[in-house]
């Protein structure tokens, strides 16, 4: 599945779009770890205009060739095992982006991201979009779109979520939400009444999150 | 034509022999050892400033012949051939590559079947144990003699594998690069085990002689075994029901016979009496024995804080059937070059073919290698 074509272009899509509010949030010269980078291709940007110091995971080893031919350092893994080798507070931005969905175990992900990090960067596709919910209500049918081209049985996303139970998550964990940057009708929005309307509007959130009761285990 | 291209060609080995009586090679063992002589072979040219080096480090049966050809009619290639040479994972139109055959070994280097030059005969079994940690002091010496300041990249796989993060360990400001394939911060009690029945089977060999075989036929039975042994750790289960499965050597009915019956058999045989054609079995008592004694953790202490602080660049890669260094022992360094924020890369690779798939396995490997050499220049472009 990793290997799927369809996979790699869906991300790469939405990929496109979202480095450059990415780049935005973190600012220069910050220690970046990115799970489930893919080919790295969102890390080499921000090493190239953050000046970031970045370091890339993900479970395809085969993609990460590209990041290391950029002088990155990679780590092939899989996020569902945990990520141990990692030290607590390590890095100043932890970014999840387009993986949390396709992940077995988001809160264990979510946690140890949080643990890692200051502060996470956390990207997703709404499953409450006005085009999924219609889909599902007068067609019947699992909920597909142009960004979600896939069935019920082969999708990779495994996971599915809404900008709604995404914020509720981070109550119940005890996560402040710093930001939330809403992709509605190709546009990043992050007011008021964007926020307001996302969960039905939005095709994509992303969310910068920190722990609220700071970081017990700081070094 | 193609073939051409890619190869190497024709290359010859070289010597370096350094130390005497008054400067020995002092051995981690205590014992001094002089000279000291090391067959090596280069491929590619070095640059203006000498800075494209890249040290190739061999494994236990390896030599210095890591690529190309002999003689014009060579039907055997360098032992990582697909590996060296233009346009290649290590591609010697930009780096300089060398390869030195380890000292212990038993193709050029000084080891014990070579003369001891207080006897006038072959050491055998006076030749003093050596450690890892010795064979790279010995390609310390053998970099300051080529003129070599700092190795763009020390790699190697196995034992090779062991003596690249040696380099890293031992010199840190002399190495910008270090791939570790298929090896980890020590060999385990499983692999010692292993060693140990390779070893006595050799020792246990009447024609081993306490050491003293040269100039008879020497302990070959016991060396065929030892390599016997030590092929199935090379082979994974997969490998092996692949290869050969419960398949019978000659009929498809069972002969009920001492002899050979299934097909794993013959094929383990023929390894084992080949590799006494080509290999000394002082040598791979030595060399088994160097692999037992690496100890990262002994040496270094701790690996968190071996590698606390180390300026290189490090690739570890390792293959999810390899049973002899399973993927678990390059994790380990990863970890601990994670903790202390070092710039380490990681991957494992998808194979069947168990510990030997560095050396089967190259095309993964080579796009791997090569892009995290490309990304080496990154933090150290080469001069022209």
């Amino acid at each position: 599945m990793p290997n799927d074509p369809r996979r790699v272009n869906y991300v790469n899509t939405l990929s496109q779009t979202d480095v450059d509010i990415i780049a935005a949030l973190i600012p220069e010269g910050a220690q970046v770890l990115d799970l489930g980078c893919g080919d790295c291709s969102l890390l080499g940007e921000l090493v190239t205009r953050k000046n970031v110091r970045g370091r890339g995971v993900d479970i395809d080893g085969e993609r990460l060739v590209r990041g290391m031919s950029l002088g990155l350092p990679v780590y092939q893994g899989d996020l569902d095992d945990g990520l141990a080798d990692f030290a607590d507070q390590a890095y100043d931005y932890v970014i999840l982006n387009q993986t949390l969905q396709v992940v077995k175990h988001p809160q264990i992900v979510l946690r140890e991201m949080m643990r890692i990090g200051r502060f996470g960067i956390v990207g997703f596709p709404n499953f409450g979009h006005l085009a999924l919910r219609s889909g599902l209500f007068f067609g019947g049918r699992a909920p597909k779109s142009s960004a979600l081209p896939f069935e019920w049985y082969n999708t990779p996303n495994i996971r599915v979520l809404t900008i709604k139970d995404f914020r509720a998550f981070c109550r119940e964990e005890n996560l402040r939400i710093v930001s939330e940057h809403l992709l509605i009708l190709n546009q990043w929005r992050g007011h008021w009444l964007a926020r307001r309307g996302a969960n039905l509007l939005a095709h994509i959130g992303i969310f910068v999150v920190t722990r609220r009761d700071g970081a017990p285990n700081a070094r | 034509m193609l073939i051409e291209r890619q190869s190497v060609g024709l290359v010859e080995p070289q010597r370096y022999v350094f130390g005497s009586p008054q400067d020995p090679l002092v051995l981690d063992s205590g014992r001094m050892l002089e000279p000291v002589e090391q067959v090596y072979e280069t491929y590619g040219r070095p640059n203006a400033d000498r800075s494209n080096a890249v040290l190739i480090c061999h494994a236990l049966s390896g030599d210095a012949h890591a690529a190309g050809i002999h003689t014009p009619h060579d039907k055997r290639v360098g032992w990582w051939d697909s590996m060296i040479g233009p346009g290649k994972a290590f591609d010697t139109e930009r780096y300089w590559v060398i390869c030195a055959n380890v000292i212990g070994g038993c193709k050029g280097s000084t080891g014990p079947n070579t003369t001891n030059p207080a006897t006038g005969n072959p050491y055998g079994s006076d030749f003093p144990l050596i450690t890892i940690g010795d064979m790279v002091e010995a390609q310390k010496r053998l970099t300051e003699h080529l003129g070599i300041e700092k190795l763009f990249c020390v790699a190697g796989g196995s034992m090779g594998g062991f003596q690249a993060l040696e380099w890293a360990l031992r010199y840190p400001t002399h190495v910008h690069s270090v791939i570790s394939i298929a090896a980890g911060a020590n060999l385990s009690v499983q692999g010692i085990a292993f060693n140990a029945v390779g070893r006595h089977a050799i020792t246990s060999d009447p024609d081993w002689q306490g050491g003293h075989f040269y100039g008879t036929a020497g302990p070959v039975r016991g060396l065929a075994s030892a390599r016997m042994v030590a092929h199935i750790t090379y082979l994974s289960e997969i490998s092996l029901n692949h290869k050969f499965g419960r398949r019978l050597q000659s009929a498809d009915r069972l002969s009920y016979d001492i002899n050979h019956e299934f097909a794993v058999e013959s094929y383990l045989n023929h390894q084992g009496t080949r590799f006494t054609e080509r290999f000394d079995a002082n040598s791979y008592i030595y060399i088994t024995k160097a692999m037992d004694y690496f100890d990262i953790v002994r040496t270094y202490g701790p690996l968190k804080e071996a590698f606390a602080q180390m300026p290189s660049r490090f690739l570890l890669i390792s293959y999810n059937s390899d049973w002899l260094f399973p993927t678990r022992q390059s994790r380990e360094i990863v970890q601990a070059l994670t903790a202390g924020d070092r710039d380490v890369s990681f991957i494992e690779v998808d194979s069947p073919h168990g510990h030997d798939a560095f050396l089967i396995e190259t095309e993964r490997l080579t796009r791997i290698t090569a892009a995290f050499l490309d990304g080496s220049q990154r933090s150290r472009p080469l001069a022209e």
